[in-house]
């Protein structure tokens, strides 16, 4: 034990040995990562496109997209409070306040969409503001309040639309969220910009580190990052430029939905917060353990209750995007499956329900295993039913995967 | 080691309601020097390093720290002052690697980002000083360490803040024959260092094996301080279970030391 040294100045060789090895402990020790997602997503997509041929199509690979926007930005504004280890179970009835809070505004006071947007976001600021404040200062758990606070907004959502009829959206800029393209050129120009940026990100850092003397991420690893990286973005890009119109001589459907770099700028705003900032790591130390936390002089109480504002914040843009898709907001805005699917796609994205593990990438993963099951089990004509059930399972194995992950830990001595 | 005590106390007085938990306990750590604190359960030793560490304010009596009297009211007070306490639990948190555990709280930045090289590179240096080299990779998982690598972690965490003096509250108390060791081997290498170390522990091996000095509390009183090359393990154990033993220790059960 005490020959083992500090494995500063390795050469490339063993360094990339070493990462390469370092990550295979890792995942026999329990730590999965993104592996039962990016698996569950390659099976998902062989049955359903052996299945049904049309779930290839063109067409479909954009709808993935529109259908799980709302349900991956909620999920990425839950990760942060189930890193903490608590629950938001309002975020998806929270989405739905805002959404009708952006309709009365737009459609029936006539407000212009960005004070209307302004609003709906400030709203879910404000929710994640009261349920924070009850969970950190009053210790309710985070499950009762957010229960009740579930059913109240249930309540609120038929208060704002008038009890069961819609309001519809006529906003040219809301609506074109969810229903317009970015011009084919333009997502290949961000697509080269974003793989070149990361890229760049990835070697400068290795090479400070390098010159440091610490160990740095060896070159072959961070070229099979962006190979990666190039390869499916691409594939997505291309996919999405095709022609998706039945009739192209009328109406030319094509490019990526505008949605998409709106996600990808949120993934990328969430990771660097998580990742790159003091608040990012005190939000990991207060879901691994609070008591240290304090300790160490983090204001526990401050990132509780931030936890649930980003939460709900990321609610507001969830509504914002699926009043955009529906081009209406209704009592059930937000309502039925929209929180088991967002809680889904964080948990089946690798965040654990334990607190102190988790991306904002997750959200993405998760909600895309989300988004094809019930694209595809669509497809293949099965009820509602039966999609309720398959995706309730899926949570309860994802669930299922988490604990037994923490339990392997804990039998590695990584408990 | 003929220079003064770095932390001294004096006459302190520590009530919970009516229960007095420390009467007129006087206590004084030195540079360079492991100080043991023993004493049985409930003798008062985990109140009085809360009282040194700010979490408890005392009720009365004098806290000196360099020779000059201070006052401290919270535990950024005791930390500012240079005492760093390693609690029995730790106060880790599994899912962070190792720099990010040493430095939580206290993370160093360049602008809104991280300064991650600078603090691995600080971390390093301090294991390093501690010759420490137990650890695999600085980027591992504290889950991921033994019980011994997580108390050094914690001990280093302590010391990175250019600290003088360090109570260490059992450290060695779950750990196997080996890592503890190891751990004494740290705890009297951080005196060598010229640190003032507190070692709060039951096992009389590890007092005797580490410490310059041991300071015995009974029943809230502080029994004896005394060298430990001046006495025998079976006086140590006396000055613990009765308060006294021959010329050492409480007169009569509620006098002051001798």
């Amino acid at each position: 034990m005490t020959t083992e040294t500090l494995p500063k100045q390795e050469n490339a060789d063993s360094a990339l040995g070493g990462h390469v090895k370092g990550y295979l402990e890792r995942v026999k020790g329990g730590e999965l990562g993104a592996l039962p997602a990016v698996f569950g997503l390659v099976i998902l997509c062989a049955v359903f496109s052996v299945l049904r041929p049309a779930f290839l199509s063109a067409v479909n690979f954009a709808n993935l997209f529109t259908q799980g926007a709302a349900v991956a930005v909620i999920a990425m504004g839950l990760i942060f409070v189930l890193l903490l280890g608590e629950i938001d179970l309002s975020a998806g009835f929270a989405s739905g306040v805002c959404a009708a809070v952006l309709a009365v505004l737009l459609t029936l006071q006539g407000w212009p969409w960005y004070l209307a947007v302004l609003a709906a976001m400030v709203t879910g600021a404000v929710i994640g503001l009261v349920l924070g404040s009850l969970v950190a200062k009053l210790g309710i758990p985070s499950f009762v309040v957010t229960l009740a606070a579930f059913l109240a907004f249930q309540g609120v959502v038929l208060l704002l639309v008038k009890d069961g009829t819609n309001i519809s959206i006529r906003d040219e800029t809301i609506l074109a969220i969810a229903n317009k393209n970015v011009p084919p050129v333009a997502g290949w120009i961000a697509l080269v910009v974003g793989v070149a940026v990361y890229a760049a990100i990835q070697l400068v850092q290795a090479r400070r580190r390098a010159g440091r003397g610490l160990v740095a991420t060896p070159v072959a690893v961070i070229a099979a990052r962006v190979a990666t990286l190039a390869v499916v973005a691409g594939i997505a890009v291309y996919v999405l430029n095709l022609e998706r119109s039945r009739n192209a001589a009328l109406v030319s459907l094509k490019g990526v939905p505008i949605v998409v770099p709106l996600i990808v700028i949120l993934l990328i705003v969430w990771t660097f917060v998580l990742r790159r900032t003091a608040y990012g790591r005190h939000i990991y130390a207060v879901g691994g353990n609070a008591e240290a936390a304090r300790r160490a002089g983090i204001n526990v109480d401050r990132i509780r209750i931030s936890a649930f504002v980003i939460c709900s914040f990321m609610a507001s843009l969830g509504g914002i995007i699926a009043a955009s898709r529906a081009n209406s907001v209704d009592p059930n805005t937000g309502g039925s499956n929209v929180l088991l699917f967002a809680v889904g796609a964080a948990v089946i994205g690798g965040t654990s329900l334990f607190g102190g593990k988790g991306r904002a990438l997750d959200a993405l993963l998760g909600g895309a295993v989300v988004a094809v099951i019930e694209n595809g089990m669509g497809l293949m004509g099965y009820s509602a039913g039966v999609k309720f059930v398959v995706t309730g399972l899926v949570l309860l194995l994802a669930a299922g995967v988490d604990a037994l992950s923490r339990k392997r830990a804990a039998a590695t001595g990584r408990s | 080691m003929s220079q003064g005590p770095i932390l001294e106390l004096r006459g302190i007085n520590k009530s919970f309601g009516p229960v007095q938990v420390l009467h007129d306990v006087a206590f004084s750590a030195y540079p360079g020097e492991v100080t043991a604190l023993v004493g049985d359960n409930g003798a008062g030793k985990s109140t009085l390093v809360k009282c040194i560490g700010g979490i408890y304010p005392i009720d009365s009596g004098e806290y000196f720290y360099k020779g000059e009297r201070v006052h401290v009211s919270g535990p950024r007070d005791a930390a500012a002052l240079g005492v760093e306490i390693v609690y029995q639990d730790l106060a880790l948190c599994d899912n962070l690697d190792i720099v990010q555990n040493m430095f939580l709280g206290r993370e160093r930045r360049s602008g809104l980002v991280l300064d991650e090289d600078s603090m691995e590179e600080m971390a390093a240096k301090t294991l390093a000083g501690l010759s420490v080299r137990t650890v695999k990779s600085l980027r591992q998982h504290v889950s991921s360490l033994s019980g011994g690598q997580r108390q050094t972690v914690a001990i280093a965490k302590a010391v990175l803040w250019n600290s003088e003096v360090v109570i260490l509250d059992e450290p060695t108390a779950a750990l196997g024959v080996a890592q503890t060791a190891q751990v004494l081997e740290l705890v009297r290498r951080l005196a060598d260092n010229g640190l003032a170390v507190v070692l709060i522990s039951h096992n009389m091996n590890d007092v005797f094996a580490v410490s310059d000095r041991i300071a015995a509390l009974y029943l809230g009183r502080m029994a004896a301080e005394v060298k430990a090359s001046e006495v025998t393990h079976a006086q140590i154990v006396e000055l613990i279970t009765a308060g006294r033993s021959g010329e050492l220790g409480l007169k009569n059960g509620n006098g002051a030391a001798s």
